[in-house]
């Protein structure tokens, strides 16, 4: 049963409930780092690494200093829950940040300027906020930051790679640019809503 | 309520300040002082004229592995100087180099067209239909690869669509030489203003009827026969101008029947001593490359203006400022 469940929560944030296409989360990027796919692929990873590091964050956080039942104060605090997540996201990419540089130097340099660009991101604050509503424990909060960060990195290379196409198609000259990436968006968002069929 | 409220989120900031402080100095990471000064010397246009990933690559190139430091081309002489001041080593500056198009075709109304292309308006894509519609082979595409690959707005388009160079503008960075698919755009040292402006490989006649311009070398040599200092070679039908003999006097442009070599200087001014101020050195009279200046030790020197080709050089390194040029207008 528990592996069933985690399953649905992989397929569900990748596709179903994708977070971009379905949810609108994170719209920001996805128009601005589509052009290029190497550039999009980069911010990719940088979702999926800071979705999941912030999932088990807020996750300990709302559960062992927010929530009544289960915190150390034993009040409820549930109403900080959206400004102690964000402090906390902010803070731990920072950290992570720092480390990475130290440790990893290689790794620093292929994430480069999207780890601290994704910092304020909605989708990382909407994925952490979406665990605590869904009620996912701690195991499932994790498995539900990483499939939504693969999910949005999926939606953003699909942009890019048609973005790239687009570059040497004939497109009318009020269309030309940014009008025409939208209208893709939404084609994209239609395609996705066929998903919402699927039943798990 | 409130209450609870201030000291859990002042808390929760406390720890976490705390924490980054901790972290900030625990992982801290070493950068050389030098990189960064000489990251803010550089120009910061990451146009990657140096061969490194961006200002930044090269600024730790320079620090770390002893790179040398004069290949900043947008930079030139100031950048060198302060990169030198930073790292306490003695400049050294090499000649500015620009970008010179060779070829005077690829316009609308000096084009012979093969065909007329209606797809994608780009050099790259133009070059997969059979070389492009200019009926010269070898000859400018004319759809601006370079313009929109120059990051210093250097390359500027006329009514007539040929491609301008700004040599003002023009730091020699080489994006266009890369950009331009047909290998026409070719780096030159700012000094040397006589190029051979054809890249046709054809032979005289085809090269001759294929060009829009009517500016094709047709290998005649006539300019190889008369440059004094022998810069010149005809390699395949084509006049290759070997700009490390090249003296810049503008005979070769003068002869050339078809005009495909230009000579930007225009009128070459003839040189006269002064003799009151000459003190007889030679130095003109041994760096003159054909021979042309009489100079005995200690004497006051003739040049014969029959033998002079007006390069200017003696002008150049006369220490007494003996030599002028009288301008012929």
């Amino acid at each position: 049963m528990e592996f069933s469940k985690l399953f649905a929560i992989i397929i569900g944030s990748i596709f179903i409930n994708n977070f971009v296409i379905v949810r609108f989360l994170g719209l920001c990027p996805y128009i601005g780092v589509s052009k290029k796919l190497d550039s999009a692929l980069g911010m990719g990873m940088a979702v999926i690494f800071v979705m999941t590091m912030a999932s088990t964050i807020t996750w300990l956080i709302y559960n062992f200093l927010l929530h009544p039942d289960t915190s150390i104060f034993g009040i409820d605090l549930t109403f900080l829950r959206t400004i102690t997540f964000i402090l906390s996201i902010a803070v731990l990419v920072q950290f992570v940040e720092m480390v990475i540089q130290k440790t990893a130097p290689a790794l620093y340099k292929a994430l480069g300027i999207y780890l601290p660009l994704i910092t304020t991101n909605c989708a990382v604050l909407g994925v952490s906020i979406l665990n605590i509503n869904e009620q996912y424990n701690f195991l499932e909060s994790i498995i539900n930051g990483i499939s939504a960060g693969i999910g949005f990195t999926l939606v953003l290379l699909l942009m890019a790679g048609i973005r790239q196409r687009l570059e040497f198609a004939n497109v009318p000259k009020s269309l030309k640019g940014m009008p025409i990436a939208f209208i893709i968006a939404g084609c994209m968002a239609l395609a996705f809503l066929g998903f919402s069929g699927l039943k798990i | 309520m409130i209450l609870t409220t201030i000291i859990v989120l002042g808390c929760l900031g406390i720890i976490f300040g705390i924490g980054l402080a901790i972290a900030s100095k625990k992982f801290h990471v070493k950068v050389d002082p030098k990189i960064e000064q000489i990251e803010k010397a550089l120009p910061g246009a990451n146009c990657g004229a140096c061969g490194f990933p961006g200002c930044a690559g090269y600024a730790e190139a320079i620090v770390k592995e002893e790179t040398e430091i004069n290949l900043c081309a947008p930079g030139g002489e100031e950048v060198v100087h302060e990169i030198a001041k930073i790292m306490g080593i003695k400049a050294s500056t090499k000649e500015r180099k620009i970008a010179v198009i060779q070829c005077q075709s690829g316009g609308i109304n000096n084009t012979f067209l093969k065909f007329e292309n209606k797809g994608i308006e780009t050099c790259q894509a133009a070059l997969v239909l059979s070389y492009g519609q200019n009926l010269c082979e070898y000859g400018c595409l004319g759809y601006n690869d370079c313009v929109r690959v120059c990051p210093f707005d250097a390359i500027t388009v006329d009514d007539n669509n040929m491609r301008i160079i700004d040599e003002n503008k023009c730091t020699g960075c080489g994006k266009c030489v890369d950009a331009c698919p047909k290998d026409l755009i070719q780096l030159i040292p700012i000094s040397k203003k006589v190029n051979v402006l054809c890249k046709s490989l054809d032979k005289g006649k085809d090269a001759k009827i294929k060009c829009g311009n009517k500016t094709a070398c047709i290998g005649c040599g006539i300019c190889a026969k008369k440059c004094p200092v022998d810069a010149i070679t005809i390699e395949n039908n084509l006049a290759i101008i070997d700009y490390d003999k090249c003296v810049v006097c503008g005979i070769c442009a003068e002869v050339c029947p078809t005009n495909a070599i230009i000579d930007k200087i225009g009128i070459h001014p003839q040189p006269r001593i002064i003799e009151e101020k000459c003190i007889g050195c030679t130095i003109c009279a041994k760096k003159c490359p054909v021979d042309a200046i009489d100079g005995e030790l200690k004497k006051p020197h003739k040049i014969d203006e029959d033998k002079c080709i007006k390069c200017g050089i003696c002008v150049e390194v006369c220490p007494k400022d003996a030599i002028v040029t009288k301008k012929i207008l």
